[in-house]
């Protein structure tokens, strides 16, 4: 376990023209969960093969506690890496394929038996290993790369490029639980590569996103959920992710399409301006309380747990989380209630503000900022 | 009836894929939803015609195709991986159904080439190759391809599983609207039941190779008939428990409540309920107590997933709302209503009863 | 335009079709057929097939015909049945050549398969040096195979070879291939491996490119040694490639003609009279047609029997 730092770490596949990572600099703390969310291209994977030592970054350096280990090569770094698709010996059996790390690096045989049993009965691999690894279904093999990857104890952190892709949806919620108990447990440094955001919050106790080569947003999931402090974050996160209305401010008041939804809380120019504000927190229905404004209803999701009802904001489309047997029909005209210390204001995608109600009873000047500009 | 599955079974290498299939789809879109290895693939290779089947007929707009190559047919794939053809632009690409069709006229064809493009938003793309785009893009043009001619039965694999999640579900909401009108036969396969719920399409839940149930996704969550179903449509999985009828109630690991219908004493059930039909609070004065110990929580700013150790080593999943923060090893009581519980067979799985108030989902 | 679309829609290409054309006329095709059908391709075929008609399957049949007749001129044959055939395998000059022949397959197959991975493993898989291997590798397959005798039959000489003059002078060891059987035979296996290996290298090389790179780093990260690396992720990967590579050199080596034809003319004496050389002896020199066509045929035989025993057994071990 050791805490890794990466300073002014930056990777360009193409000789400087395009960053895929920019130069960023940042620590990984020892023993914590991470998950490195992010979409397609964003060069998360660019940054778990930094770190293992699979790519050599263009510019930056990396430490592994007080070592710097720039230069040095994977099998010096200590540590192991599970990879998006099982990669395995194939020829070899369950039991072979856990031991092979220990085997290379000279565990004494006992020691070997132990270690191996322990991860196997962790990951319920107990009844396969004796089987060759090529005849197990790819969610099992999966689970094996994983073991290969757990059965040494002192490794410095377990890498992992999006290991669920090829598991089984229902197999995939037991496989994170477990992962997370696991980490639990033996307390090693954990970095999961993901662009599934349910994947991410579920399983970290930090969430990392990154967006075109750069972090965007660092924090623990409530926090990323509650307080995006970027729109692309406030997008990305949830699912669905967070409603975004163009608006405008003037003399202080949020204004969507003529109607005047609330008061602007920050110091604000008037001008346009984002409201972004999410599915969990706009409540639809009831009397019109401030702030808020009227929707149209359009069409109703029913998922089952909840309904997700799509409303129109003068000619933005929104969506609203709802009770699973809330009734809205069609063609109706609703109040969609803006909850006050979760609907944000954005500029330029950035947070500047939120939303209080329009009639707070205090002069509009003299309101102090409910949250800052909100950086990471 | 659009198209007609009748007995279809498949067996390759001694082992059998499809078991005796039959399904009536109408035009418009169908979902099909099971897990990993259920046979949708299989399925979808049966009534497109690259896999003939070794019994059944597949029967489209009343004219038996079973023995047509899947040439002479009518039908369009798209697939998983993102196939295009590598060395035309995106342009020939969607074209190219078009001037196999010696019957379009090729004066229509640039007209509805940009059409199609415009619908699947890749209108300003036309001139570049597949190699040049990014996955979502290269599935767009895959599917513009398929939409381009008209065909009687359009294919989707899971065309959305090889994508990023926010681009699966920014293209679902633009795949349904699509497809709900459509003159021909749209299936779409996925394994996702969320996936399955949003198109709220009829659908056909395929299990180990046959067709489980077949109807209205909202009634078959709100009344799975058989476990599997219920299994398939759960999201997060299905908590079960063991119960046993006795005396008119049915009693599980310490607590019971009255047993909907008339059934047998000393049968064996198996309860089903889902995560976020379990909660930590008593609601009720009829409800089922689990004391348990907290095993693990997931905090994802919208939920929380409680994981609970109950007293005989059975695992339970509480989906709670929003943010609760709790210590591992704290004890805590989940509670169930018996409202939200289904009531399985033990043997076979078929729905014994729900209770008194049911979810209505149909407002 | 079209015509190149419509080649490229209608080319199967791993059996896919992802996209139909609508029923032209009215008629289905009544066979099922999992791959496309196109009958246009048989004609396509025709010219290929009526060539190889005429050079090859007719050619054969007139060696049937030889096979069993005893000829003494054109005019003057008649029927003798099988008594080629018997006499044929009962001749002990064929018999050793047999023997002969069946060694120096094996110590082909030997020298040349390891060889041959061991080369296509050194061989780098990317980057700019990529292609100079590839050529360098590949020089000794693009001679023609009459100019590689000519070499190494210059090369081994004792007097004016570089290599003859070289083993004899330098290092002392008497070396003359016209004289000696086992210089001879040695001159020919080294020539062989010379001209072949590389074939082998490029087979395994294509085999091994198509390993996906997880599969190194993961070893990389398992601290696995170059031999682990090689034995438990490139060589299972080889299999497929393998068989075909040891079939291939094979069939080649137990026909093997042309080069040792032209260094040692099958002497001194018969150390190096392959079972092809013979029978170029006996039907063109001798002009003993019938029993030069029923050595053709067992011969043929023998290929094909062992090349499918080779065939069942390696595909066989895969599974």
């Amino acid at each position: 376990m050791a805490d890794i730092r990466l300073e002014g770490v930056g990777h360009s596949y193409d000789g400087g023209r395009t960053w895929a990572l920019k130069p960023m600099t940042w620590t990984w703390r020892s023993s914590r969960a991470y998950a490195l969310l992010g979409p397609s291209g964003c060069g998360k994977t660019t940054l778990l093969n930094i770190i293992s030592g699979l790519l050599s970054p263009t510019v930056g350096r990396i430490w592994f506690d007080d070592r710097e280990v720039t230069a040095v090569p994977t099998a010096g770094r200590n540590i192991a890496q599970v990879f998006q698709f099982p990669v395995l010996y194939e020829e070899m059996s369950v039991y072979d394929n856990l031991a092979f790390p220990l085997r290379n690096r000279k565990y004494p045989k006992a020691e070997i038996d132990q270690r191996v049993r322990r991860v196997s009965q962790l990951l319920g691999l107990d009844d396969h290993l004796r089987r060759r690894s090529r005849r197990l279904d790819p969610g099992r093999q999966q689970i094996v790369s994983l073991g290969r990857g757990l059965v040494r104890s002192e490794v410095a952190a377990v890498l992992l490029d999006e290991p669920l892709t090829v598991v089984d949806p229902a197999l995939k919620w037991t496989l994170r639980s477990k992962l997370k108990e696991i980490h639990r447990d033996t307390g090693h440094t954990l970095i999961y590569v993901t662009h599934d955001q349910t994947e991410a919050l579920t399983f970290a106790d930090e969430v990392v996103v990154l967006n075109e080569g750069a972090i965007v947003q660092a924090g623990e999931p409530t926090e990323l959920f509650l307080s995006p402090a970027h729109e692309f974050v406030g997008h990305f996160i949830g699912s669905p992710g967070m409603n975004v209305v163009p608006a405008e401010i003037a003399d202080g008041v949020v204004r969507v399409a003529e109607t005047d939804v609330g008061r602007a809380v920050g110091e604000l120019e008037p001008g346009p301006v984002h409201i972004g504000v999410r599915p969990e927190f706009a409540r639809l229905g009831g009397e019109g309380t401030s702030p808020g404004l009227p929707v149209q209803v359009m069409e109703v999701d029913r998922m089952g747990a909840y309904n997700l009802v799509h409303v129109k904001a003068g000619d933005h489309p929104v969506i609203a989380k709802t009770e699973a047997d809330a009734r809205f029909a069609p063609g109706t005209v609703e109040f969609l209630h803006l909850a006050p210390d979760r609907t944000f204001l954005f500029r330029d995608s950035v947070r500047c503000g939120s939303i209080a109600p329009l009639d707070a009873g205090e002069p509009l000047d003299s309101i102090a900022p409910l949250d800052g500009k909100g950086a990471p | 009836m659009a198209l007609v599955l009748d007995g279809v079974r498949v067996r390759q290498r001694g082992e059998t894929w499809l078991h005796d299939i039959h399904l009536e789809l109408s035009s418009g879109m169908t979902t099909l939803v099971g897990p990993m290895a259920a046979g949708k693939t299989t399925l979808m290779r049966v009534v497109g015609g690259l896999l003939p089947p070794d019994a059944g007929r597949v029967v489209v707009n009343g004219k038996d195709v079973t023995a047509i190559s899947v040439r002479k047919r009518s039908v369009a794939f798209v697939y998983q991986q993102f196939i295009n053809y590598p060395s035309l632009s995106v342009y020939e690409n969607i074209a190219s159904p078009l001037r196999i069709a010696r019957s379009f006229p090729k004066k229509d064809m640039d007209r509805r080439v940009r059409e199609v493009a415009e619908i699947m938003g890749i209108g300003d793309l036309l001139d570049r190759r597949p190699a040049e785009l990014s996955g979502g893009q290269q599935q767009r043009t895959a599917i513009a391809r398929a939409l381009a001619r008209p065909v009687d039965v359009l294919l989707l694999d899971e065309p959305l599983a090889n994508l990023d999640f926010k681009l699966r579900e920014q293209l679902r909401g633009d795949l349904k609207n699509m497809f709900r009108d459509s003159p021909g036969v749209v299936l779409y396969s996925t394994a996702d039941p969320a996936e399955a719920l949003t198109f709220a399409s009829p659908t056909v839940v395929l299990g180990e190779g046959r067709v489980l149930d077949m109807g209205d996704v909202a009634d078959m969550y709100a009344q799975p008939p058989t476990l599997a179903v219920a299994a398939t449509l759960s999201d997060p999985p299905l908590n079960l428990l063991p119960g046993v009828i006795r005396e008119g109630r049915i009693e599980c690991l310490g607590s019971s409540f009255p047993s909907p219908g008339a059934h047998d004493s000393g049968r064996n059930v198996v309860l089903a309920v889902r995560p976020h039909q379990v909660t930590i609070e008593r609601s009720g004065s009829e409800v089922l107590e689990f004391p348990a110990e907290i095993r693990l929580a997931e905090v994802t700013g919208s939920a929380t997933f409680l994981h609970l150790l109950l007293a005989d080593g059975r695992h339970l999943v509480a989906q709670l709302p929003g943010t609760q923060l709790f210590t591992p090893g704290e004890r805590a009581v989940a509670y169930v209503d018996p409202a939200h519980i289904f009531v399985f067979d033990e043997v076979g799985g078929r729905l014994l009863a729900t209770s008194a108030a049911e979810v209505d989902l149909h407002g | 335009m079209t015509e190149q679309s419509v080649t490229v829609a209608g080319s199967a290409v791993g059996g896919e079709t992802v996209t139909a054309t609508a029923p032209q006329d009215g008629t289905p095709d009544t066979r099922v057929s999992v791959k496309p059908k196109n009958n246009r391709a048989w004609f396509l075929v025709l010219p290929v097939v009526v060539s190889v008609a005429f050079t090859a399957v007719i050619p054969l049949m007139t060696v049937v015909n030889f096979s069993v007749q005893d000829i003494f001129s054109p005019d003057d044959r008649i029927f003798v049945g099988l008594e080629w055939f018997r006499s044929v395998s009962r001749d002990p000059e064929i018999r050793a050549a047999f023997v002969r022949t069946l060694l120096f397959s094996a110590q082909v197959l030997l020298l040349e398969i390891p060889l041959g991975v061991a080369l296509a493993v050194a061989m780098p898989r990317r980057g700019i040096w990529v292609s100079v291997a590839l050529v360098l590798v590949a020089l000794p397959l693009l001679i023609p195979w009459n100019v590689v005798g000519t070499i190494w039959q210059i090369f081994a000489r004792a007097d004016i070879g570089l290599g003859g003059w070289t083993i004899n002078n330098v290092l002392g060891i008497d070396f003359n291939y016209t004289l000696d059987s086992t210089d001879a035979w040695i001159t020919v296996l080294i020539m062989d491996v010379w001209h072949w290996t590389p074939l082998v290298a490029l087979l395994a090389y294509a085999g091994l490119r198509s390993i996906p790179d997880p599969y190194f780093q993961a070893a990389q990260i398992d601290g696995a040694s170059a031999w682990a690396t090689f034995r438990h992720i490139q060589l299972p990967r080889l299999r497929g490639v393998l068989t075909i590579a040891i079939l291939l050199r094979f069939m080649d080596s137990f026909m093997i003609y042309t080069e040792p034809f032209v260094v040692t003319g099958g002497g001194p004496g018969n150390a190096t009279s392959f079972l092809s050389i013979l029978l170029s002896k006996i039907a063109v020199g001798q002009f003993d047609l019938g029993p030069a066509g029923a050595f053709s045929l067992l011969y043929f035989l023998v290929v094909q029997i062992v090349s499918y025993v080779f065939f069942t057994v390696l595909t066989r071990a895969g599974r």
